[in-house]
């Protein structure tokens, strides 16, 4: 075989191997988004936003880990995200001198992969065992810190991708800094931040790990903050490792809620940014 | 007509700057006030078992709630083993992925084929978990593990991995598992790399007669290599820390097996498991031990992986 069909050859069986890889991917995700439609499409009824989660054998549904699940979402992001944005400013802003902005850069990216579990027992550590038993304040905090270094991340890359132009002008025309930063370049990056809240949200409303010692579980309604409180997340775990076979069938309905909503704050952020910095 | 802006005004406006600024700085502080929180309260909640177990807590694989007698050997070798396993499927999946996102796909299938494979990193870890159990874990008994052990088996040294009965959970599940979770991470820091490399050197590379694969094997690969080294590191320190997908899958036993076909445990799924029904301060404090352990060495992962990207990142503004 001469030389050149050799590296013909190679080149053909490697790519048809790179063209296989991205299948292999993509076979993953067709697999476990049918198995999820498969298995959960079934358990969606009215009854699952309706009735609180059962005891073994009885009918029920997931309304109370829904509700919990939003709250404690909700109330996550809202204590997280106003800190990941101020320190983003810093870091954008501010943080061309000194030794914090490249620290601070630093220890953000090594948080923003840090295992989720790990936050969990952090937050035990330092709160549930204070005050000597789970809550789901306790959960919202172990939240705000997942959402921090995601919003920080953001918010510092959206910041820089605002032309210099735009500070100068404003600064021109006499605007005081914390003008120019707040009326004029987050306000441009609006589109971008948002982008990040919404990742955020995302990631969190699928976090299981840090829930566990800090929210646990519970098998009714409350409104109650500083009581345990059912969540999505939690329940899965915990029906889905039972041996009750209703309990796996709202399981699964709850794990394809879940992804349903990770998936569509997925694609809902990545349009919602296309469409903004196209215009702009 | 002249409008001067009056001396209070401006103090004031000073004033506002400085305070915001501080304010921003506090809050920029408080992320490390946060890791520098987590290091602390992990130090003191395993301080008891420090002091009980000494350095002996990493060399004993024995793990007994009721004689207290407590030794992270087995999650530490499980939590390792599923990232290799992770690492060297998903290494070479990843590196087919980028290639094909950068130098194969029309242009057009790009962006949603990239996206698709974002998603892979987007669904929740505990779904992983649920499918791996219920769907992949019987699939992986009846058809894969039999013929693994088939092929592999008999074959000394390499025998040993594959040994034990058809369970379907194990060590090599939640490795396989945690391949299919790293991948995206992997394969998307390698597409932004690659994408970095200058034009004109791809285009001398094919000017001089270069397949594709070549180009990508000899130019590309080489001049990304430490970009590709710090991805392969972020995916390892993401693999490393995975919770609640091993948790289903790898059986949760505390036995130490040469056999990748064994139920084992890893560090993550030991807590995740284990914690809300821990008695005692020892146990309690050997499971904040382990945590402060799989703390330590996903910080030095990622910490590696982001020097790795940083000097990229520099590099690039130098050579052109």
């Amino acid at each position: 075989m001469s030389l050149y069909t050799r590296r013909l050859l190679i080149n053909h069986f490697n790519l048809t191997v790179s063209l296989l890889t991205m299948l292999f991917g993509l076979f993953w995700l067709g697999w476990i988004l049918v198995t999820l439609f498969d298995a959960g499409f079934g358990g969606l009824s009215p009854k699952l936003f309706l009735q609180m989660t059962p005891p073994p054998g009885s009918d029920g549904g997931l309304w109370n880990a829904i509700m919990g699940s939003l709250l404690m979402d909700a109330a996550g992001t809202l204590l997280g995200t106003p800190i990941g944005i101020m320190a983003g400013i810093y870091l954008a802003e501010f943080g061309s001198r000194g030794w914090l902005a490249p620290v601070t850069r630093f220890i953000n990216d090594i948080l923003l992969s840090a295992p989720s579990i790990v936050i969990g027992l952090f937050i035990y550590e330092a709160y549930v065992i204070r005050v000597g038993h789970f809550s789901a304040w306790a959960g919202t905090m172990a939240l705000a810190l997942i959402v921090i270094p995601v919003v920080i991340r953001t918010t510092e890359n959206m910041l820089r991708l605002v032309p210099d132009s735009l500070r100068e002008a404003a600064a021109a025309l006499g605007a005081p800094r914390w003008k120019v930063i707040t009326l004029v370049t987050v306000r441009a990056a609006k589109a971008g931040i948002i982008t990040g809240i919404l990742l955020a949200v995302a990631r969190i409303s699928g976090e299981t790990a840090p829930l566990l010692f800090t929210a646990l579980n519970n098998q009714f309604w409350t409104s109650n903050m500083n009581s345990p409180m059912a969540n999505l997340p939690v329940v899965i775990f915990q029906f889905a490792m039972s041996p009750y076979e209703d309990w796996h069938r709202l399981a699964w309905a709850g794990a394809l809620l879940i992804t349903l909503g990770v998936l569509l704050l997925n694609i809902l952020a990545r349009v919602f940014f296309r469409n903004r910095t196209a215009t702009y | 007509m002249s409008k001067t802006i009056p001396d209070a005004s401006l103090k004031k406006h000073h004033r506002l700057d400085q305070l915001f600024r501080h304010a921003t700085r506090f809050f920029a502080f408080l992320v490390l006030a946060l890791l520098g929180g987590i290091l602390v309260s992990l130090l003191a909640g395993s301080v008891p078992s420090v002091r009980t177990f000494g350095f002996g807590f990493f060399a004993s694989a024995e793990w007994n709630p009721v004689t207290e007698q407590f030794g992270a050997l087995v999650p530490i070798v499980g939590t390792l083993t599923t990232s290799a396993i992770a690492l060297l499927i998903g290494i070479p999946v990843s590196f087919g992925i980028a290639l094909f996102l950068t130098e194969l796909s029309p242009i057009w299938l790009r962006r949603p084929l990239g996206t698709a494979i974002e998603l892979l990193a987007a669904i929740p870890s505990i779904i992983y978990g649920m499918w791996g159990l219920f769907v992949f874990a019987p699939v992986f008994s009846t058809y894969v593990q039999p013929a693994l052990k088939g092929a592999l088996g008999s074959i000394p040294l390499v025998g040993i991995l594959f040994q034990g009965p058809p369970l379907g959970i194990g060590v090599l599940t939640a490795g396989i598992i945690l391949s299919i979770m790293v991948i995206p991470f992997i394969a998307s820091v390698m597409r932004d790399v690659f994408a970095v490399v200058p034009a004109v050197l791809k285009e001398s590379a094919y000017a001089l007669g270069s397949t594709t694969w070549e180009v990508v094997w000899n130019v590309v690969l080489p001049y990304t290599k430490i970009g590709v080294v710090g991805g392969v590191m972020l995916g390892l320190g993401r693999a490393l820390g995975e919770t609640m997908a091993v948790t289903f899958v790898i059986g949760n036993a505390h036995r130490l097996s040469a056999s990748l076909m064994e139920p084992g445990n890893s560090i993550a799924s030991a807590l995740a498991n284990e914690f809300t029904e821990a008695v005692g301060d020892l146990y309690l404090s050997a499971l904040i031990e382990l945590g402060l352990i799989l703390f330590l060495i996903t910080f030095v992962v990622l910490a590696l992986s982001k020097l790795l990207l940083m000097r990229l990142a520099r590099g690039e503004g130098q050579k052109t």
